[in-house]
């Protein structure tokens, strides 16, 4: 028979054990053909996550002179009425800069000056946020998305990415290569596989650096894709995973990861969100580096901060829990 | 007292330790001490010794510890020489084989030169070691079984580190020296590959390692169950079944129809353990070399079961 401190003991164990687990019964919610084991998993009792999104301004009227006309240096939003320009301008700052106010982009002495260089790169995020909703409705949908899909009342969103450049691939003479992985990185959900997939696959235009490895071997006669090539990879959709709160079956039949045919079609918003991605941090995000103070740029290399998945997504599948970003503030999709 | 009416019990008796047969004279490595240690008796034989290393064994160990070496300093040194950070993250450090750019020419040390010379000291480490085993089961008078179901395992070592990796061209094939490391390479191996588990062999290996399991589990379940009649003395029960073998026999056919013999149900085991590793090799080795995705030979071959579409789309790159 087991001591009565044996029995205590073990109890205790398997408390310790479930401790980190959710208890049962989980949700789950079929999403392909049965015995596919394609399913969204959901735990019901935890809580809604909280946006904080703040409610939209009144709306303003559009008559009256333009603010391109009565204010000086308006680059982008010219074609606004004064006051849905004064409304927008208000709603970028309880979306951004909440606490500092107009004078975190704004020289309080002259608004029109470019002094502060977050005032150029705010004009340049407009355009980006407009560029975003007039071209890559693909993935954004009819939803959109406004500045705080991403900033969430931060001055600098949360998610973004710098290159690791030369540190993740270890000591450099003699001893203590890492090949770019095997280092616990959050970025690829603390697995070993490479973790600078940022560098590797967001950093060039569209159609720059194939994320595939289907079969090349025999059509080229050549070894096309390396097991390494598919590390990095496997560690973007570790990312993308992440980003998105999502495990593999959300977008792929594990079967066959490559089939298109067999994948869900949120798989094709994936496709266009990773050259949204690739066009933003290529013509919009990068070409800022020259307007930056060196405390924003990256530590490794010096680069401009720059977006993926978890910029826009913080862990859920709909960023802004699916809310319509644009409909508000249509100056924002240039509508 | 129960304990005294089965071998298995907790109950330790030494006399002086058992040196083994006469054995040809051997040189100074080759006879060692022995003694009794009580807690090792708990799990096994209470002795310990003597025990031979002799030259293959003795080159075995130069060989395994270096390579040891080479793989943990270069870990070590991925952290920057940091004895705390070397223990946190050792899970997650390797040594990796160089890179697709290197095909099968060698690479400077620290560009996976370090991984080349680290695998030919471990696969000599690992080969001296089984001339080790086989001699010393000659030297016994013994089968060479063990030596050759450790052949068997040293194949896939082989076709996964050497074999493979030279007929596709590029060490950068090969698998990395580290814990996660090597198992992040195995499922990217697969998403490579389109899907290993769709490779037959892959399918007769893992059939003979959870059968493995299975027949080790009855078996050593059937034993200890017949032990009170003398289950534990195999031998004497493989050519002269006493009630034990009876018991047990009579047990499985009971509940399935059917029992291996005392003598051949470790035939069952070796063989079972033995094709696992042997047919997991051959598996490998056609992965990428003969066949480019396991899915899509499982297509061609009709064993892949065929669902409705998901998408009506397609690949959205190939639309114009």
């Amino acid at each position: 028979m087991l001591s009565t401190k044996t029995k205590v003991i073990a109890l205790c164990s398997v408390a310790v054990l479930f401790t980190a687990c959710e208890r049962p019964p989980i949700e789950t919610t079929q999403t392909g053909f049965r015995g596919t084991a394609m399913v969204d998993v959901a735990n019901p009792r935890l809580p809604e996550p909280e946006l904080g999104y703040p409610a939209a301004l009144p709306p303003a009227g559009a008559g009256g002179p333009r603010a391109g006309d009565v204010y000086q240096n308006v680059q982008v939003l010219g074609d606004l009425s004064v006051a849905e320009f004064t409304r927008l301008m208000t709603a970028i700052t309880a979306w951004v800069s909440p606490e500092q106010g107009c004078n975190y982009c704004h020289n309080p002495a002259d608004l029109a000056s470019d002094d502060v260089y977050t005032k150029v790169v705010s004009r340049r995020m407009i355009q980006m946020t407009q560029h975003i909703n007039e071209n890559w409705s693909d993935h954004v949908g009819e939803n959109g998305v406004n500045c705080y899909t991403c900033h969430a009342g931060q001055n600098v969103p949360e998610y973004i990415w710098f290159s690791a450049g030369d540190s993740a691939f270890g000591n450099k003479h003699f001893v203590g290569w890492r090949d770019g992985q095997n280092m616990p990185d959050v970025g690829v959900g603390y697995t070993s596989l490479p973790s600078d997939t940022y560098t590797m696959f967001l950093k060039d235009p569209v159609g720059n650096q194939s994320i595939r490895l289907e079969d090349e071997m025999f059509s080229s006669g050549e070894l096309g894709l390396s097991i390494k090539d598919a590390e990095y990879t496997f560690g973007l959709m570790t990312n993308w995973s992440q980003a998105l709160g999502v495990n593999c079956t959300y977008c792929h039949n594990t079967r066959d990861f490559s089939n298109w045919e067999q994948s869900p079609p949120t798989r094709t918003t994936a496709h266009h969100g990773l050259n949204m991605v690739r066009d933003l941090n290529a013509n919009y995000l990068i070409p800022l580096k020259p307007e930056y103070p060196d405390n924003r740029l990256g530590p490794h290399e010096g680069d401009a901060p720059k977006a993926y998945c978890a910029t826009c997504h913080q862990g859920v599948n709909k960023p802004l829990g699916g809310a319509d970003a644009v409909s508000d503030y249509p100056s924002l999709a240039g509508r | 007292m129960a304990t005294y009416q089965n071998i298995f019990n907790r109950v330790q008796v030494h006399g002086e330790p058992d040196m083994g047969v006469p054995l040809p004279e051997g040189g100074i490595w080759e006879r060692g001490k022995a003694g009794f240690n009580r807690l090792i008796g708990r799990f096994g034989e209470a002795q310990i010794g003597p025990t031979y290393l002799g030259t293959t064994g003795l080159l075995s160990l130069i060989f395994g510890i270096a390579a040891f070496e080479i793989i943990g300093l270069n870990m070590w040194a991925s952290v920057g020489w940091d004895p705390v950070e070397f223990i946190r993250l050792l899970p997650w450090l390797a040594l990796e084989p160089p890179g697709p750019e290197w095909g099968l020419r060698i690479p400077p040390l620290n560009e996976g030169g370090w991984w080349l010379l680290a695998g030919a000291f471990l696969t000599l480490s690992i080969c001296l070691w089984w001339v080790r085993m086989y001699r010393r089961a000659v030297v016994l008078g013994m089968g060479t079984h063990v030596a050759w179901a450790f052949a068997s395992a040293i194949w896939l070592y082989l076709v996964l580190g050497f074999i493979r990796p030279v007929l596709m061209g590029s060490w950068s094939e090969a698998v990395p020296f580290g814990i996660f490391p090597h198992l992040d390479w195995t499922t990217a191996f697969s998403l490579r590959y389109g899907n290993l588990l769709y490779n037959p062999f892959h399918m007769l290996s893992i059939t003979f390692l959870y059968g493995s399991v299975l027949i080790f589990a009855m078996h050593g379940a059937t034993i200890l169950a017949a032990g009170n009649y003398g289950a534990h003395r195999e031998i004497e029960q493989i050519v002269d079944r006493g009630t034990a073998a009876e018991r047990g026999g009579l047990f499985w056919r009971w509940t399935m129809g059917f029992n291996a013999t005392f003598e051949s149900i470790h035939r069952w085991a070796w063989w079972f353990a033995v094709l696992t590793t042997l047919t997991g090799g051959i598996g490998i080795l056609l992965t990428g070399t003969v066949v480019d995705n396991w899915y899509q030979w499982g297509l061609e071959h009709g064993f892949v079961p065929v669902y409705p579409d998901q998408s009506t789309t397609g690949d959205p790159a190939a639309s114009p």
